[in-house]
């Protein structure tokens, strides 16, 4: 029988989090910024597949659906949002929408 | 099974990292789209197929093409490219990636405190995850369902073209 | 009668009130009446409560007069008490009627003045506190007569308030009188705490029966005591106020600076003197410091140029002479020298307020000159005043005076012949300088014209004073001219008196030395003012000479030598100490609000990637937390 432990199931997915975190504070391209989140929401569901398979249990995958679902209305909205911002400020530069500074 | 296991989370790792790396739009999204498979293999080894086929219908199917429409919409260039090189200075990803780098440590930290004994994978196939969803979960659905809605009509009033640009709003 | 001694001080703060409330709405007139007035009604009654004494003395020469007790706590219980004796008698009556020919002249002097009724108001005030001082029963009182005498001159030297130069010199005044005041207080702490009273009767029987001459107690108390008499009478070292006082309008020069306020010190050490003689040392001190000053004055006053300048010095000398006859113990000598020195010095501002007046404010001696053709009146006063100041033999006032202190400073008990050797040599200085601004002034070609005559309001009390200055002397003759002992009678009531020690034989010896040294002062005026006046002006230019010249014509360096050892450190430690630590804590708070304030409005910088970066950090700390617990 195959057998993982859930240890590195749970450490693949902290690496891809962690890519998926420094990728959002490193760049400044929003649509880069949108597609760090999406790495980092994929490698949330990863957890969650993971830890639903140790249990046997259907839990997990479902909460990934969920988070697919999230996902999925996020990036469309979110997209919406860039091509908004592209036509108000000319260019994907996320550092460019700051009038809100104290 | 545990090679196919390894061998995928290290692709998903490497796909990553080249997704971080990448100065071109087009390559980090296609590169993303390498990762996105790799993590379903490993859905597949973990026995959740109906997930698997999921993750690659939608996440790398539909997500990942809106990217790339987007893209293309936006006719994002080489000259972007250069723009992203001059941008992706050293002082811009030692504090970023010194950060994750800490939450890395700390996850392992806590994951090596307790080694559990390892698991052998079973397959949850679609029919258990069906029944679950239209059993406990019928309110996590709807719910969903009505979130979708949202983000449809969210995305559709957003998107729409104004006659006069720089109102930057309209209507709330 | 003398129950309206109260009446004496009363009335010019009534005065004060007046003129301080409503003189601004009052007219000229008016305002000269209630000035002038409460002025000559204090005149008025000191002289019939002077003749009711006189007359018929109460019992122990003495009259007490409450009225009403101003504190009483923990034992301390001073009354506002008037205590009338021989001693203040005399002071309280110079001090009114010379004030009231001094106001009586500054209501013409200062008639165009736009400061008219704030002038009779701080001179009204000045004569209330020093008739406060001089009645005073208990220390207390006295103390706050002396303030406020301190107040009125401040005032009154900077009268002309615009030109920072006579608030300068106010300040320079208050400030080195305040010294002499510190140790005065000092003084009385001492003796209150020791004797546990400060009516002063009281306090000097209990000094005399409680401390032994010569110790600790009795030689600080005096000490102090003497430490404020100096600085009120600009003695050494606190004399460098005085000849800067002179900014101030004449007449207020004439009142406080000649003849009433510097006076205060002799006062009070005649009034503790049982204190001061169970304290040799400290007596001994005073005489010294008398001829120390009497001297340096004397030196300083020959080189001067303002006319004003002059008559300060010789008013330093003159107390000079007082001093040291108080610290030889003659008493009723100083006193009487007092007594003719108002007259005469009042009388020779009030002329030098008449050149001045009339020459626009000129104060520069060698700027006038052939005067006596221009100010006949002035000049004939000026005379008597100069001769009087001078000892001219037996026609003036100050001959009787000045030559009894100088035979008793030979002569009694505590005197020696070095004291009075200086006596000697102060009085031909003074005949020398007083001659020497008489020849400059009054003689020789006239380099200005006097544009305003004086009227009648200012000529009277030159007159008067020049005929007290001329018979004031003749209610004391010595013992061998006709021993007229009027004078010393009258006090030996209230002081001590003094046994010289030497025969008739030195008497005679020593008067016709002082003689021929005023006399002989004279000529050296006449010789090198009027004869030759340029030997003396190639003398100062030889090199000693000028050097002399500077030196005593800035007062033997004082103000440099206070400037270097006293202000100039001050002044650097309140500057380095201007950001003090207290301040620092308040400032710091301000300073540390802001630097704060600065650095957190950096992280509202608006980027999305930052406030990420922020969210990242506190889960990543979060969950350190958790982790590491």
């Amino acid at each position: 029988m195959i057998s993982i432990p859930m240890e590195y199931g749970l450490t693949l997915a902290g690496i891809l989090f962690a890519f998926g975190l420094a990728g959002v504070l490193m760049r400044r391209n929003v649509i880069f910024i949108l597609m760090s989140i999406e790495i980092m929401l994929n490698a949330a569901g990863l957890a969650f597949v993971v830890a639903g398979s140790k249990w046997h249990q259907a839990d997990g995958q479902i909460m990934f659906i969920f988070i697919l679902t999230m996902a999925a209305a996020e990036v469309s909205v979110g997209l919406a949002l860039v091509l908004r911002f592209y036509h108000r400020f000319k260019t994907l530069d996320a550092d460019e929408a700051s009038r809100m500074r104290g | 099974m545990e090679t196919l296991f390894y061998i995928s989370s290290v692709i998903a790792v490497i796909a990553t990292f080249m997704v971080m790396v990448k100065k071109n739009v087009v390559h980090a999204l296609l590169y993303l789209v390498v990762s996105l498979l790799a993590v379903a293999l490993v859905f597949f080894v973990l026995g959740a197929p109906f997930i698997a086929a999921l993750e690659i219908i939608i996440y790398a199917g539909a997500i990942m093409v809106l990217f790339v429409f987007v893209v293309m919409m936006l006719n994002l260039g080489s000259k972007d490219a250069e723009r992203e090189s001059e941008w992706l200075t050293a002082e811009t990803w030692a504090g970023p990636v010194i950060l994750a780098a800490v939450l890395l440590g700390e996850v392992i930290f806590i994951l090596l405190h307790r080694t559990g004994p390892p698991f052998s994978p079973e397959i949850v196939g679609s029919r258990q995850v069906g029944v679950a969803l239209l059993g406990p979960y019928l309110l996590g659905v709807e719910l969903s369902s009505i979130l979708l809605l949202a983000g449809l009509a969210g995305a559709y009033h957003i998107g729409r073209h104004f006659e006069d640009e720089g109102r930057g709003g309209g209507r709330p | 009668m003398l129950e309206l001694l109260w009446l004496i001080p009363c009335l010019p703060f009534a005065g004060f009130l007046v003129l301080a409330l409503a003189g601004k709405r009052l007219e000229g007139r008016a305002v000269a009446l209630v000035g002038v007035g409460s002025v000559a009604l204090s005149a008025i009654l000191s002289v019939m409560v002077a003749v009711d004494f006189m007359s018929a003395p109460p019992p122990g020469h003495f009259y007490t007069q409450t009225l009403w007790q101003w504190l009483d706590v923990a034992g301390l219980s001073p009354g506002i008490t008037f205590y009338l004796d021989a001693l203040s008698l005399v002071m309280m009556l110079v001090v009114t009627v010379v004030g009231f020919l001094i106001h009586l002249y500054s209501s013409e002097f200062m008639e165009e003045d736009e400061g008219y009724s704030r002038f009779f108001a701080y001179m009204n005030l000045f004569v209330g506190s020093m008739l406060v001082l001089l009645l005073a029963q208990n220390l207390l009182l006295f103390y706050l007569g002396w303030e406020g005498v301190g107040l009125c001159s401040y005032l009154l030297i900077g009268f002309w308030y615009k030109d920072p130069k006579n608030g300068y010199a106010a300040r320079k005044a208050f400030v080195v009188t305040r010294v002499g005041d510190a140790a005065m207080a000092v003084g009385l702490f001492l003796l209150y705490n020791n004797l546990g009273t400060l009516q002063i009767q009281e306090l000097m029987e209990k000094a005399h029966q409680s401390w032994s001459p010569g110790s600790l107690l009795p030689v600080a108390a005096a000490a102090l005591i003497l430490g404020g008499a100096v600085g009120k009478s600009a003695q050494l070292p606190l004399q460098t106020w005085l000849p800067d006082a002179m900014a101030g309008p004449t007449p207020v020069s004439a009142l406080i600076h000649a003849a009433t306020m510097v006076t205060a010190g002799v006062y009070i050490i005649a009034r503790t003197h049982i204190l001061f003689e169970l304290a040799p040392p400290v007596l001994a001190a005073v005489a010294v410091i008398g001829a120390l000053t009497l001297l340096l004055s004397g030196f300083s006053a020959i080189t001067q140029k303002d006319i004003k300048r002059v008559l300060a010095y010789s008013t330093i000398s003159q107390i000079g002479y007082m001093f040291l006859a108080l610290g030889v113990g003659a008493w009723s000598a100083a006193i009487f020298h007092f007594m003719t020195h108002a007259f005469f010095k009042a009388l020779l501002f009030l002329g030098a307020g008449v050149i001045i007046h009339g020459l626009h404010h000129e104060h520069d001696m060698f700027k006038m000159g052939g005067l006596r053709r221009q100010l006949p009146v002035t000049f004939w006063t000026f005379l008597i005043a100069s001769a009087s100041l001078s000892a001219i033999p037996l026609v003036t006032a100050g001959f009787f005076s000045k030559d009894q202190i100088l035979w008793l400073a030979w002569s009694s008990g505590r005197g020696s012949k070095w004291l009075w050797a200086a006596g000697i040599v102060g009085a031909l200085l003074t005949s020398l300088y007083t001659f020497r601004m008489v020849f400059i002034t009054f003689f020789g070609e006239a380099h200005s014209e006097v544009s305003k005559k004086p009227g009648t309001r200012m000529l009277i009390p030159l007159v008067v004073l020049a005929f007290l200055s001329v018979t004031g002397g003749y209610i004391e003759l010595p013992a061998i001219m006709g021993n007229v002992t009027i004078f010393s009678g009258f006090m030996h009531t209230a002081l001590p008196p003094v046994k010289p020690l030497s025969g008739e034989h030195m008497e005679w010896i020593l008067e016709i030395i002082a003689v021929v040294v005023s006399l002989g002062g004279v000529f050296f005026a006449w010789l090198f003012f009027l004869w030759m006046p340029g030997l003396s002006a190639r003398l100062a230019r030889t090199s000693p000479g000028m050097l002399l010249h500077r030196f005593w014509f800035s007062g033997w360096a004082f103000d440099w030598l206070y400037d270097v050892l006293l202000v100039r450190p001050f002044i650097w430690l309140a500057r380095i100490n201007k950001d003090d630590f207290i301040d620092l804590i308040y400032t710091g708070i301000a300073w540390y609000n802001q630097a704060m304030n600065s650095i957190l409005s950096l992280t509202q910088n608006g980027k999305v990637r930052f406030y990420a970066m922020g969210i990242a950090l506190g889960a990543i700390i979060t969950i350190a937390i958790a982790v590491l617990r």
